[in-house]
């Protein structure tokens, strides 16, 4: 594949005295499909949230896209990015969220339609088509008029992959989509992104507990430990034959 | 005789009756004035709430202050000042508008506290799904924080809607006509203080069952998740 699309070099994240991302390195490659796992606490979420703008970093630099996220060139070199070349940047990333953050004041087809049509300028009857082909991608078409409490979490979560992709992301970012599951929830939304995954050339990266759906949609799975990848490759490489000893710990945890 | 009304002094129910319409109509004073002092309390209250929720230190102190202020000082020095001060420097007001100014003012402190919790109480997580898809702050605010703040603060306000209601006699001490002191020009009148007096804490009893009854309506039909939006 071509150049990377994501770029963290040496990137540090600190909440106060806890070091969250230690000088971490990584890279996606456009179109990537690349699984997040780890123990909790080991700086998974933090990487999205830093791509989705949610989180300034404290040290190093972000590439999306070729550009710098955090960065912009001002009159004396790089200086720290503002409002307005976040807002540019953020058009190429969508975000599906842990507790799915929905809008609850909205019906599921405002949700979906509110950001194309003020950010992106779509007129309404535009934004509710491609919100209505969006809702039936995601099995939910006769759910357009639902306000999200009337619906189960997972048709909430699977309306807010729907409204993350009507924003024509080229990044997609799922944040632990099914860890807020009722567990007979989970396979209705792993269904939608493992599609997503198998007919889009979306670069996605997710952050998961689910092992075996990592290992199957994945083209790389990334071990994340304390602040840093501990170890990374395809999914039968870290899964069959792991190399670290943090890994099979963590695997053997995980998995039985 | 009261604004071309005579009373009937022959039976305590004949005078009540008399002075019915007398009272009435000094109660659609008070209903005014409680109206007007309502909604400069909310007006003046989001004015305050988001000034004093300003990035800039040099907005938001000077609008703490001011509120605290007027919250910490009597309804009753702010009336006199605004009624007998003012006029100094030129400014005039009707009595009955200097006293529902005032009335507002005094509750606008009040009601910026009530829209700050109201605005505070609107998750994190909705500012970062807002953030997400890249939506305007401005637009943040008013298509996800307020119809969502709005079911929360109906109760708070609806309870300061009384309470100005039930302050309105002070602006009696301005001339303000409003049903008190119409109820006290009878008695001074007629020496009978028992019956108007009585049938002014039987109309503001009514008057408040029926705001408070109005208010929790209200707050019933409202969606707790946030004004809909189709």
């Amino acid at each position: 594949m071509n150049d990377p699309i994501i770029k963290f070099e040496k990137v540090v994240k600190r909440f106060g005295d806890l070091t969250v991302l230690d000088e971490l390195d990584f890279e996606v490659r456009k179109g990537e499909k690349v699984s997040i796992i780890g123990p909790s606490g080991s700086g998974k979420s933090t990487v999205l949230r830093i791509l989705m703008t949610l989180e300034p970093i404290d040290g190093g630099m972000v590439t999306v896209c070729g550009e710098p996220l955090w960065h912009e060139q001002g009159p004396n070199g790089l200086q720290p990015a503002g409002e307005a070349h976040l807002r540019k940047m953020r058009a190429q990333l969508g975000m599906v969220f842990q507790q799915f953050n929905l809008f609850p004041h909205m019906s599921v087809l405002r949700n979906i339609t509110e950001a194309p049509v003020k950010v992106l300028g779509l007129s309404r009857a535009e934004a509710q088509a491609r919100g209505e082909e969006l809702l039936e991608l995601v099995g939910l078409a006769d759910q357009a008029d639902k306000y999200p409490h009337q619906l189960s979490g997972g048709q909430q979560q699977r309306v807010g992959i729907a409204r993350a992709l009507a924003m024509r992301p080229s990044i997609l970012l799922f944040d632990e989509p099914t860890s807020a599951l009722d567990p007979e929830l989970v396979g209705e939304v792993l269904t939608v992104i493992g599609r997503l995954a198998e007919e889009h050339d979306l670069t996605m990266l997710l952050v998961t507990h689910e092992m075996r759906f990592a290992r199957e949609i994945s083209d790389r799975v990334c071990f994340f430990d304390k602040g840093r990848i501990c170890e990374e490759g395809t999914p039968e490489e870290l899964f069959t034959d792991p190399k670290e000893d943090r890994t099979r710990e963590f695997l053997k945890a995980v998995l039985d | 005789m009261l604004f071309g009304f005579e009373w009937d002094l022959s039976s305590p129910l004949a005078f009540a009756i008399s002075i019915l319409p007398i009272l009435l109509l000094g109660l659609w004073v008070t209903i005014q004035a409680t109206v007007v002092g309502f909604f400069v309390a909310l007006v003046l209250g989001l004015v305050f709430a988001v000034l004093k929720a300003a990035p800039s230190r040099f907005i938001a102190w000077p609008a703490r202050l001011l509120t605290e202020f007027i919250r910490d000082t009597p309804l009753l020095v702010q009336l006199f000042f605004l009624y007998y001060v003012l006029p100094e420097y030129g400014i005039v007001l009707p009595a009955f508008l200097t006293g529902a100014l005032a009335l507002g003012l005094q509750y606008s402190a009040y009601t910026s506290e009530v829209y700050r919790a109201g605005i505070e109480a609107v998750s994190r997580d909705q500012h970062e799904a807002a953030r997400a898809l890249n939506l305007p702050a401005a637009r943040t605010f008013t298509h996800v924080v307020v119809p969502q703040a709005i079911p929360r603060i109906v109760p708070a306000m609806g309870n300061y809607l009384v309470s100005i209601m039930k302050d309105v006699p002070v602006l009696s001490v301005v001339t303000v006509l409003e049903m008190l002191n119409v109820a006290k020009i009878i008695g001074d009148r007629t020496f009978n203080y028992l019956i108007p007096l009585s049938m002014v804490g039987g109309l503001y009893l009514i008057m408040t069952l029926v705001a408070s009854a109005g208010v929790r309506l209200l707050d019933r039909q409202l969606p707790k998740q946030g004004l809909p939006l189709k």
